[in-house]
């Protein structure tokens, strides 16, 4: 199978090469839109990538492995993370891990069945202040309490 | 000028609206520097306010500026380290939210005084949403012409990039954010050479801090004089510490440099809540070396922490109340370090996920008496053996909470 953005991320891949003084220096955006439109980077992908930027291909699969954000397999529609670093522990992260893993029934880093949710746990992410914290789809949530975990879930729901 | 004015992080809500900014007299000292100063005169104004890096090693940040060759014709460039990952920390976030403007007038100074033309801010990928607001502050200045071709009617140009990571802690390092600018794995690169002489695209980079960068505009445009009275002569200026943990008010507290830390956790976080007394207290983001209860007089400054035994950092402030077991802190902590070791030298990739396996069985209850001497050999192991700072940053943490905290420590393994 080949590989190729729509049209839009194209442009938009595109104008993120233009700025840099090499090319290559684009790869991390570059895999950013591509994941943002695919919900991952797929070995075709990769392929892709490698060509328009003027890399061998591993050099596209070192940064991929190497950066925790980027995904080589699909995740679920929503992803939640749940940072559980120092701030965060100390207010009662593992509780709201547990409760939100009880919640959707799935384990350590895993995806509900229907695909619907990601969760994950992550380090600091810098909103100790409202600590225990989360992002859902990269959007800050805190200091989040059980109940407003379950609201939050409910909120995912409802917007289906 | 009213102190609002002069603030790193205003109380106003609608702070970072362009006009806002405006308003409390924005751009004024990027224009005085580019339309009536000298180049050298602005490095010179900088180095005399004794402001030192706020991205948590504290390099005096002028000095790092005159490390750049003036000679040569190869591009020089700013990096702008916004890759907050330093746990407790949620200062240059604050800044990229409520202040961006301010960020992007500091660094049109220190591109006009270094002679740079280009610009990158590497945001990490934790802040995407965050970086939007400052492509729409970009977006501003260079309608107004405070960027791009001819700033303020001169002949000085300056292109801005905002480049956003994905997620890895050690792209902090400034030579692994360099690498990661540059689409590579953030390995952190041998020194020397140092940045300001090979850098980014092997060129002369300087790298500074949202915060520094943020603290030039008031240092260009009430004086050197001004700033050092807001702090020490040799540390000037006002810190953002950021308070988080067992306290009543968690939040970010502008206070001169050198306030003592209990000041800080008492009067302006509140202490901790009823019933709860202070264990101890993380001072400067988790690298830095935590301390007692006894220790908490100590002015924060770079200097009076390092005397300390400790570091200021990123000051980004965490306070274990009594209630947790340190054994729960050096779990986060050992975990921490070995999931974000880039791998590149063996002390740290081996030493960061030995430790925390025998944290983690100490945690389980499998723990022996021999495990704790284990964990401070492995940190002794890692100090001052790798490329970068990572490895004193795990190492010398985890070996203050094992040495200072042995008794409690040996009761959780003989339980």
């Amino acid at each position: 199978m080949s590989y190729a953005p729509s049209a839009a991320t194209l442009k938009k891949i595109e104008g993120m090469i233009a700025p840099y003084p090499e090319k290559s220096a684009a790869l991390l955006p570059v895999l950013r839109a591509i994941q943002e439109e695919s919900g991952c980077v797929l070995p075709e992908a990769e392929a892709w990538v490698a060509a328009k930027l003027g890399i061998r291909p591993i050099r596209v699969r070192e940064v991929l492995s190497f950066y925790t954000m980027f995904r080589r397999k699909p995740a679920g529609k929503t992803t939640i993370q749940v940072c559980r670093n120092l701030s965060c522990t100390l207010a009662g992260a593992e509780d709201i891990i547990g409760f939100l893993r009880e919640k959707l029934h799935i384990g350590p880093d895993g995806t509900t069945p229907d695909g619907r949710i990601t969760l994950e746990t992550v380090e600091c992410l810098g909103n100790c202040d409202h600590a225990p914290c989360l992002q859902i789809d990269g959007v800050d949530h805190g200091p989040v309490t059980r109940d407003g975990a379950a609201a939050l879930l409910e909120e995912l729901r409802a917007h289906e | 000028m009213s102190e609002d004015d002069v603030r790193l992080i205003p109380a106003d809500d609608s702070s970072w609206r362009f006009e806002a900014y405006l308003r409390r007299g924005g751009y004024e000292a990027a224009r005085k520097a580019v339309t009536s100063m000298a180049p050298q005169d602005v490095i010179a104004e900088v180095r005399r306010a004794g402001l030192r890096g706020r991205g948590g090693a504290g390099f005096p940040a002028g000095l790092k500026w005159s490390f750049v060759p003036q000679c040569g014709t190869a591009p020089k460039y700013l990096c702008v380290n916004a890759d907050e990952g330093e746990p407790g920390t949620f200062k240059d976030r604050a800044i990229l939210v409520r202040n961006p403007h301010q960020l992007l007038e500091g660094m049109i100074i220190a591109a006009f005084g270094v002679g740079i033309r280009k610009a990158f801010i590497y945001v990490r990928g934790e802040y995407a949403r965050i970086a939007r607001r400052l492509e729409e502050a970009l977006a501003e200045a260079r309608e107004r012409g405070f960027l791009g071709r001819g700033i303020f009617g001169s002949d000085f140009d300056l292109e801005v990039i905002v480049h956003v990571g994905a997620g890895a802690y050690i792209c902090g390092e400034e030579t692994a954010l360099l690498e990661s600018v540059e689409g590579r794995r953030g390995q952190p690169r041998f020194k020397p050479p140092f940045p300001a002489v090979v850098g980014l695209f092997r060129s002369p980079t300087v790298i500074n801090n949202v915060e520094t960068l943020a603290n030039i505009p008031s240092i260009i445009g009430c004086g050197a004089d001004w700033f050092t009275a807001r702090g020490l002569p040799k540390d000037g200026g006002t810190r953002l510490f950021g308070v988080s943990g067992a306290v009543r008010r968690p939040g970010l507290y502008e206070l001169p440099m050198g306030t003592p830390l209990r000041t800080i956790v008492e009067t302006h976080a509140g202490g901790p809540p009823e019933g709860v007394a202070i264990k101890a207290v993380v001072p400067g983001g988790l690298s830095a070396p935590v301390l007692r209860p006894d220790e908490l007089d100590v002015p924060m400054d770079f200097d009076s922490l390092a005397k300390a035994g400790s570091m200021l950092g990123t000051a980004g402030i965490v306070v274990i109340g009594d209630r947790t077991p340190i054994i729960e802190v050096l779990k986060v902590t050992a975990r921490f370090y070995a999931h974000e070791s880039c791998g590149q030298c063996t002390p740290c990739r081996i030493g960061t996920s030995w430790i925390h396996k025998t944290v983690t069985r100490i945690g389980e209850g499998q723990g022996r008496l021999s495990d704790l001497d284990l964990i401070l050999r492995l940190a002794e192991g890692m100090k001052g053996r790798t490329l970068c700072p990572m490895g004193d940053a795990a190492a010398l943490p985890i070996h203050a909470l094992v040495s200072k905290f042995r008794d409690e420590l040996e009761q959780a393994v003989s339980r």
